[in-house]
């Protein structure tokens, strides 16, 4: 009985946690999906997010001011991945890796070299709206102003990708020779994705900063793993099918189901550092199952075909 | 009129790898001409569209196109003047997107492209009526995956792309050659029907001599990076395959070494 009880409040945190989280898993939606990009920055930016609003927060600045620096502090580490990648042609997982690098540094800086932003005494965004609806549980709070950011950021994404850019960065992911073909200039459409993508981490880790009432410059270590891997299990769970607004959804559920699935390890007694390694092998596993259904269930023949297809 | 002058170019220069590909060549397509482009295994033919089409740069030489210089423009700037068809099906369509969104992707091939809406009502009408007639049945797909399709009817679908705003050049690379006898009698029969609709000016790279021959008002041969026959007009129309193998020896100095050419 006391299991379940701490399981349940567990949860709650959880769900909480996992919205607030989400919006960093549409991010990384946009490049691992749509883009066709493994994109590494999200490890760097989802920490500026963080140490951006920590910062502004505890200097006094509003909340919401310091959500929407975190959001174009993100853009920004997004376009320099972009920059690299298309205008110098380095590989992208490697420009997103030198970007992730590099953001670990300019991270200390933006944080005046204190490895953790404490913010006490300060009231985030989370404090301010509590104070309107007393009475009513931090986490529900949370939750609430998680759902908000996700409902107008899935509406925007959603009219956004219908547009002729939005189609043009679709495509890009799709076909980019076609692209091309048709007149459109790769290059600038995976800059865009990049920069909306980043932009999207950095605002969840300025959310997820301003929640916790802390920025950390360790705070965004193993994000794209985590990324990835709500994004697989809102796959595995809601299917591929359906609209954009309904992928993006079921990328919103995935964040959850992942949070959910951690709060009930931690309550059967797995440390909180062996999650890392827990969320590798679920995203490894995860990645992997298409490989092995082949290997495992396909039949080859014997004699009758001389050539091995080569797919 | 598209002009090229001494366009040469060669891959993986100064290496043992060295292939020149294009040398020195020199072309002049009127409009309206339908040109169709013979050659063995590595005489240049792809090369010589890819040059024209941007996607990588000439080593030296000028390419005009009505008195435009496009040799320096980017590949996605040139687009709005050319159509282009490839040989393999993949390439010309985006897999996880609608019949609809790849026509209007095409729809606004060298537009720029805003925050309007991607695709608009009374564009489907269009698309269904364009569709009609390549009389694959597509009209009634609309919003099918393209993945869904199968390699013929996604070459027919590139081609209604390449010329659903009329390009001033048509590029058309072997689209044939990865489809099955049937279909690629099919989708060839579509090309020449929209060709002559339109009047659109064309190069078409093939390996079949007797498409070669039966298509288009002149006919070249390419060897080694070189234009080594340019046939126009009556002597092209009576025009014959052994002539063509014959002209090609007294030409080259060598037989023919392209397998799938002797074989059609």
């Amino acid at each position: 009985m006391e299991f379940i009880q701490s399981l349940l409040a567990a949860m709650q945190d959880a769900v909480a946690q996992g919205v607030l989280w989400s919006i960093m898993t549409l991010g990384v939606y946009i490049t691992f999906r749509v883009l066709d990009f493994a994109d590494l920055t999200v490890d760097g930016s989802f920490a500026t997010g963080g140490i951006i609003s920590a910062m502004l927060v505890s200097h006094s600045v509003s909340p919401m001011l310091a959500l929407l620096a975190a959001l174009l502090g993100g853009m920004l580490c997004g376009f320099v991945t972009g920059f690299l990648h298309t205008k110098l042609e380095i590989p992208g997982i490697l420009a997103s890796i030198l970007t992730m690098i590099a953001l670990y540094s300019i991270n200390l800086r933006i944080s005046n070299f204190a490895s953790n932003v404490p913010l006490l005494g300060v009231s985030t965004i989370f404090d301010q709206f509590g104070s309107v609806l007393k009475g009513v549980g931090s986490n529900v709070i949370s939750l609430i102003i998680g759902l908000l950011f996700v409902v107008v950021i899935i509406s925007v994404l959603y009219w956004f990708f219908g547009t002729e850019m939005g189609s043009s960065i679709r495509a890009t992911g799709d076909n980019e020779y076609m692209v091309r073909a048709l007149g459109v200039n790769t290059n600038t459409m995976k800059i865009i994705g990049l920069v909306l993508s980043n932009g999207l981490v950095g605002l969840s880790g300025a959310l997820v900063a301003q929640n916790q009432h802390f920025g950390d410059v360790g705070m965004g270590t193993g994000t794209i793993v985590i990324g990835l891997a709500s994004v697989i299990i809102g796959e595995v769970l809601m299917g591929h099918r359906f609209s954009f607004a309904y992928k993006l959804a079921s990328v919103v559920v995935g964040s959850i189901i992942y949070r959910v699935m951690i709060a009930v390890v931690l309550q059967l007694g797995l440390k909180s550092s062996d999650l890392k390694l827990l969320t590798a092998l679920l995203v490894a596993i995860a990645l992997s199952i298409p490989v092995m259904k082949r290997k495992l269930f396909t039949k080859v023949k014997p004699a009758e075909s001389e050539e091995e297809p080569n797919d | 009129m598209i002009e090229l002058k001494n366009v040469s170019k060669t891959f993986n220069a100064n290496t043992i790898n060295e292939k020149r590909a294009l040398v020195n060549l020199n072309l002049t397509i009127e409009s309206g001409d339908f040109i169709t482009v013979i050659g063995g295994n590595g005489a240049g033919k792809s090369t010589m569209l890819n040059l024209i089409a941007g996607v990588f740069p000439c080593d030296s030489g000028k390419i005009m196109l009505d008195g435009e210089d496009l040799t320096r423009l980017p590949e996605y700037r040139r687009a709005k003047l050319l159509g282009r068809v490839f040989q393999d099906p993949m390439r010309g369509t985006a897999a996880d997107m609608g019949i609809d969104e790849n026509l209007a992707m095409a729809y606004r091939r060298g537009k720029s492209r805003g925050f309007r809406w991607g695709i608009r009502r009374e564009e489907r009408d269009l698309y269904r009526e364009k569709l009609k007639t390549l009389e694959l049945g597509l009209e009634d797909r609309l919003t099918s995956k393209v993945g869904l399709l199968s390699g013929g009817q996604r070459q027919a679908l590139t081609l209604l792309m390449a010329t659903l705003q009329k390009p001033k050049l048509l590029l058309l690379d072997e689209h044939t050659a990865a489809l099955d006898p049937k279909t690629a009698r099919k989708v060839l029969e579509l090309t020449d029907e929209i060709i002559s609709r339109d009047h659109l000016t064309t190069l078409m790279v093939t390996h079949n001599m007797r498409d070669a021959i039966r298509l288009g008002n002149r006919l070249i041969m390419m060897d080694e990076g070189r234009i080594i026959l340019d046939i126009k007009g009556e002597e092209k129309k009576n025009l014959q395959v052994k002539d063509l193998l014959e002209l090609f020896e007294k030409a080259s100095g060598s037989a023919m070494d392209n397998d799938r050419m002797l074989l059609s």
